[in-house]
């Protein structure tokens, strides 16, 4: 395969994990994880703290390299293309696997200038462009009846459930077709995670979400598929309603029974 | 001994014992501490008290004239000529310092990796700690000849090459001071720009700068003050001209050459000349006290609350 | 199998390759010119040590330390202005600990959040700012003329200290600030009062901080000329101070008198050079002894 072009797709996977490895320095964080994820599905990763689900999210966009030691062995496939390989820009990929973090980040500028920064930075200046994708992802993290009238004030000024659908509409902003979520909810309250998996049945009719998140009822109510993650090893991985119902590793069931975690 | 003897010689000590130290530190300290308000209150009135001694004398519109002649048969004392001088070097300098420094503080915090940090940043560190006279040195017999090769109208006294070196003094003051600004960014709002794919030289640009934008500046005006409060430097390497010129391969005396000037030579206590030296340490104070408020004022007003 | 990528018309954002690689490219070209003003730094570093090094060979000898100033470059040597630099920090040492350390306890352990306490730290942190020389011009009144003190190492230590002041308070507010709380409450949970515990328990604890303040202080006194030139500080000194009213030198000032007059006497130059070396190692020892000092005895809580 000459060409990295990220466009075009020859399996069905959007992702395929396959024997993936990490260490913090010496430490060996993630274990030989094999996963695929399909398209328009939600992916919920679920485990104790500390089980490295957070790490793996984010080595799927390749921000856990910020860490200076930290190490990895094993493909990731993304469409088809070892994300790791010298050839992938970084840049690129991150462009079409978006990320939303724990704690609401939105820069300090306005709420237009914060949706726009991605289309800005790879290169769209038309202001009439600009303000249909501002509007559509807006619309699309449903944040755009509450602040169409104040466009220009600082992002700042919002509450926190605010501030993460911002956000949410700044990740979709640059048209991404994966969006990772990293406990995207842990920090607001339960009327704001209310309204934000209410978001999750409409992103999936667009995005592949894949969502760490600490609390399991969360995973039962809005996932599609169900991973569930011990000590740096995947322990199962299959349909939500499986793996609730009816788990195969005695390890998942006592997770989700409580016994532990 | 038993338990309640000793606690009975405890109850005892503490009924006799005169709290009399625990009253009295708490005023000594306060004493002491009030010493270095008193300086301050010192240092504002010999230089104010000597200054109105000084203007008493000497008209206003002499003070804004360019002619400074203070020893001559017919002294007069326009200090236009020194402002001049401290204007240059100090703006030399700070051309050298801002870019240098601001490049190190945005290379050592978001580019270089930690093992190259923890060697540059001594580097830098040792740069500031060299004593000035050591730069003046430095400036008037190296930089001086080097430069006078590359410029042959160069003087041997001149305003260039004390700027220069002065600039490189002040560069580890610009870089830790923005380094520190930059660093304060939570690395969370950094995470966000490379999440959308920015490369690090945008997110620095892009993020980074303009939210610590009030503690560079803050930082670029305190490294002002300190240029203009710089006496060795150039002292020995930019001479004691007193010409108002702009012409920077020539002598000028900025305002701290000139008090260090007239101090070593023959200025008699109780002369017009001696007086002369409070009215520009006085406006020498000013100008600094000034930059470090107007900092200290940008770095609190626009601080971002994250 | 081509996929339509869905969402908001993803044609419209047009992100083709080239601009991607365009911008990749931008960022690696900064970052190498970025790293050029640390190479810079570096350089610099070398060339100035270097030199100084050069020019001092074959001047920096035990006799060059030992002898006394001379107009005859061959003869001259700055035992007189090391003695002088020693007898400047017997006067500093002290008062500046004392004054610095003292203020640092108010601040930190009486006055907490009073507008006193602010007042005083803002005035402190302006006194860190104002220019060396100035410090001159108020020793001169004060110290000078008004105690009639001349210009003798009294009055040069006094003015130093005041010059180096805060640099002790703020070092030495850090180190009490340092000291956990639970010690504190330790000591008055045995009924033992306020200055009691500072005496006993904080003191104790913050000294390895303080002293490396102490040094901080030091290192900035030692090379400091302004102030001292301001005083009136003469060129040549023959006689060895042996009190602290007489009259001194120390090792700034003869590198500046001797970088002045290297127009008549190229010879200076090289005796400049040699007394840069003796200060710079004179500073380099005492930051080791700092950073020492710091590693081995600061205790982590």
């Amino acid at each position: 395969m000459k060409d990295l072009d990220l466009d075009k797709y020859i399996t069905k996977y959007v992702y395929d994990v396959k024997g993936l490895n990490l260490w913090y320095g010496d430490n060996q964080a993630l274990m030989d994880i094999n996963m695929q994820v399909l398209e328009n599905e939600i992916t919920a990763i679920i485990g104790p703290s500390g089980c490295g689900k957070s790490t793996f999210i984010k080595t799927l966009n390749r921000m856990i390299e910020n860490i200076p030691i930290v190490r990895t062995e094993g493909q990731i496939l993304y469409n088809g293309r070892n994300i790791f390989s010298s050839k992938m820009k970084v840049e690129e990929l991150r462009t079409r696997v978006g990320m939303v973090f724990q704690k609401p980040n939105p820069f300090p500028k306005s709420i237009f200038e914060n949706v726009v920064y991605g289309p800005k930075i790879h290169g769209v200046k038309d202001k009439k462009i600009l303000m249909e994708i501002a509007e559509h992802s807006l619309r699309g993290a449903a944040l755009w009846d509450e602040v169409k009238d104040r466009l220009n004030d600082n992002a700042y000024g919002l509450s926190g459930g605010q501030q993460q659908r911002l956000c949410i509409a700044r990740t979709m902003a640059v048209s991404p077709e994966v969006i990772l979520m990293d406990e995207p909810t842990s920090a607001l309250d339960p009327v704001a995670t209310m309204r934000i998996e209410e978001l999750m049945e409409d992103l999936k009719k667009e995005y592949t979400v894949i969502i760490v998140t600490h609390n399991m009822q969360q995973a039962a109510r809005i996932s599609d598929k169900t991973a569930f993650f011990l000590s740096g090893e995947l322990i199962e991985f299959d349909k939500t309603n499986k793996i609730f119902a009816n788990p195969s590793d005695k390890r998942t069931e006592d997770y989700i029974t409580g016994r532990f975690g | 001994m038993e338990n309640n003897q000793v606690r009975e010689i405890i109850q005892d000590n503490i009924k006799k014992k005169n709290h009399f130290s625990d009253r009295i530190m708490p005023k000594v300290f306060l004493v002491m501490a009030l010493i270095s308000v008193f300086t301050t209150f010192g240092i504002v009135y010999t230089l104010i008290f000597d200054s109105i001694k000084f203007f008493s004398q000497v008209p206003i519109r002499e003070v804004f004239s360019t002619n400074l002649s203070p020893l001559s048969r017919n002294p007069s004392f326009g200090f236009l000529p020194l402002l001049n001088g401290t204007f240059w070097t100090t703006l030399i300098a700070m051309l050298v310092a801002v870019p240098v420094g601001m490049a190190a503080a945005i290379y050592l915090s978001q580019f270089a990796s930690p093992n190259l940090r923890k060697v540059l940043k001594p580097v830098l560190e040792v740069l500031a700690g060299i004593p000035t006279i050591v730069y003046g040195f430095f400036a008037y017999s190296f930089v001086t000849p080097l430069l006078m090769n590359l410029i042959p109208s160069l003087g041997a006294k001149n305003v260039l090459s004390p700027g220069i070196v002065m600039g490189i003094m002040i560069i580890p003051m610009v870089a830790s001071l923005s380094e520190d600004a930059m660093n304060a960014v939570p690395t969370i709002m950094k995470e966000g720009a490379m999440g959308l794919g920015s490369t690090r030289l945008e997110t620095t640009t892009k993020v980074v700068i303009p939210a610590s934008i009030s503690g560079i500046v803050s930082s670029i005006v305190l490294a002002v003050s300190r240029a203009i409060g710089e006496t060795m430097i150039v002292t020995i390497a930019s001479g004691s001209s007193k010409n108002f010129t702009f012409d920077i391969t020539q002598s000028m005396q900025t305002m701290t050459a000139y008090i260090v000037e007239f101090t070593s030579g023959d200025a008699g206590s109780g002369t017009v000349g001696y007086y002369s030296l409070y009215a520009v340490g006085l406006i020498l104070f000013v100008f600094t006290l000034g930059m470090n408020l107007i900092a200290q004022s940008i770095a609190r007003k626009y601080r971002e609350e994250y | 199998m081509n996929k339509k990528i869905k969402g908001p018309d993803r044609n419209k954002v047009n992100f083709n390759r080239n601009r991607i690689n365009l911008r990749i490219g931008v960022n690696n070209f900064a970052k190498h010119l970025f790293s050029l003003s640390t190479v810079f730094a570096v350089v610099v570093l070398g060339v100035l040590l270097y030199q100084i090094v050069a020019g001092s060979i074959g001047w920096l000898d035990w006799q060059f330390l030992t002898s006394n100033l001379s107009i005859f470059p061959e003869k001259a040597g700055i035992k007189g202005a090391i003695i002088g630099t020693l007898y400047l920090m017997m006067i500093v040492i002290p008062v500046t600990l004392i004054l610095g350390v003292t203020t640092a306890i108010y601040l930190e352990e009486y006055a907490k959040e009073s507008r006193l306490q602010r007042f005083i730290k803002v005035n402190i942190s302006n006194l860190a700012s104002v220019p060396s020389v100035i410090f001159g011009l108020l020793g001169l009144t004060v110290f000078s003329r008004m105690l009639s003190l001349g210009s003798s190492i009294l009055a040069g230590g006094l003015t130093m200290s005041l010059l180096v002041l805060p640099i002790v308070v703020v070092a030495a507010q850090e180190a009490l600030r340092a000291v956990p709380g639970f010690l504190r409450e330790a000591s008055y949970g045995m009924g033992a009062d306020k200055w009691t515990t500072i005496w006993r328990v904080v003191l104790p604890v913050s000294i390895p901080g303080i002293l490396t303040g102490a040094i901080l202080a030091i290192s900035r006194a030692i090379g400091e000329t302004a102030p001292l030139v301001v005083l009136g500080i003469p060129t040549l000194i023959m006689k060895i101070p042996t009190g602290i009213m007489d009259d001194f030198t120390v090792m700034p000032i003869q590198i500046y008198y001797w970088t002045l007059d290297t127009v008549l006497t190229p010879e200076y130059a090289y005796l400049a050079s040699a007394t840069i070396v003796v200060l710079l190692v004179t500073l380099f020892i005492l930051n080791s002894v700092a950073i020492i000092i710091r590693n081995k005895f600061q205790k982590t809580f």
